[in-house]
């Protein structure tokens, strides 16, 4: 399954009800506000990377780069751009949108 | 829409005449607008439009014209940075009335 | 009732992150139009508000207006004391020197003092 997540980790729980939740094998693509959580130097890196033992974890690149933080993501993140989102959408069977 | 026909070509320009995209601006879509208002663009004009278009480029903003005031005197001096002066040139209000020509949105705050 | 002219003290607090909702960008509108009014601003952003001084925004590929380098222009309209909380910073991984502007960094404990200080306080 292929989760997003749209808010910010330092503002809503949602990141982290996602990958205390989701399956292994799935993968994770932060979007808009949700971008924040693969800031490096955080209180909440450990946990990010911890997930990503299990899950592989994705950013949008114009969300980052609209947030100057493209120079500042935690290494194993990937970055996608629109298209990218798209491929993403086919290659996994279901999406869980988590708000 | 509105338009304004400049060179035979029609530009967007909003309910009060600003232009709907910043990026169609000429020098000649300015002294267009002036015309309609009956103003005809003088070296000293253009360079308080000049002087706005590297404003907005440099914050993203017009600015008030109490702000423009102060910059304009620190930038081309005190005989030129006071309203007498820019109030002269433009005389609808020279943030509103300079901010249209250089093709920039109606400043903050401005109503 | 309060006299003419008198000048309060005005404190914006600000702790939304910029383009994902609208607070950040209408909070700078509101500073830049009430700078007219010449009262005693105080600017501080906490929690993910810090993200809206993040240095290196831009915004082409979103397609959005970048309104970061306007924060640059408030020390034209007389709006000089911003302020960021530390331990906001700290959770984000953000210094000082991320930032797009020069600030003070307060504690949360300062940051308390602060805002029982304002006689009015506005939050976006």
């Amino acid at each position: 399954m292929l989760h997003t997540v749209n808010k910010s980790p330092f503002d809503r729980n949602s990141l982290e009800r996602c990958m205390r939740t989701c399956d292994k094998g799935s993968a994770i693509l932060l979007i808009e506000d949700g971008v924040y959580g693969g800031i490096k130097g955080s209180v909440i890196e450990d946990k990010v990377k911890g997930a990503m033992k299990d899950v592989k974890i994705y950013a949008l690149e114009a969300d980052l780069d609209s947030r100057g933080i493209k120079g500042r993501v935690i290494d194993g993140i990937q970055l996608v751009d629109y298209n990218g989102f798209v491929d993403l959408t086919v290659e996994y069977d279901k999406v869980q949108s988590w708000l | 829409m509105a338009t304004i026909e400049v060179g035979g070509k029609s530009i967007a320009v909003d309910e009060e005449g600003y232009l709907e995209n910043r990026a169609d601006w000429t020098m000649e879509i300015g002294e267009a607008m002036a015309k309609l208002d009956d103003c005809e663009l003088t070296d000293n004009h253009m360079e308080v439009i000049n002087f706005l278009r590297e404003y907005y480029e440099e914050y993203q903003i017009a600015p008030a014209v109490r702000v423009l005031t102060k910059a304009i005197g620190k930038k081309l001096g005190p005989d030129k940075g006071n309203s007498k002066y820019l109030y002269e040139l433009f005389p609808y209000g020279p943030a509103k009335q300079a901010c249209k020509y250089a093709g920039l949105p109606k400043p903050t705050g401005c109503v | 009732m309060e006299e003419a002219g008198e000048t309060k003290k005005i404190m914006y607090v600000n702790r939304k992150a910029p383009y994902g909702t609208i607070y950040a960008l209408e909070a700078l509108e509101v500073v830049l139009i009430g700078a007219a009014f010449e009262q005693d601003v105080y600017m501080m952003f906490l929690d993910d508000g810090v993200f809206q001084l993040k240095k290196e925004q831009d915004t082409k590929a979103l397609g959005v207006k970048n309104f970061s380098p306007t924060y640059r222009a408030l020390e034209m309209y007389d709006v000089e004391k911003i302020y960021v909380e530390k331990e906001s910073m700290e959770v984000r991984g953000l210094t000082a020197d991320d930032l797009i502007i020069p600030v003070e960094v307060k504690s949360n404990e300062e940051v308390t003092k602060m805002m029982t200080e304002m006689d009015v306080l506005l939050n976006f």
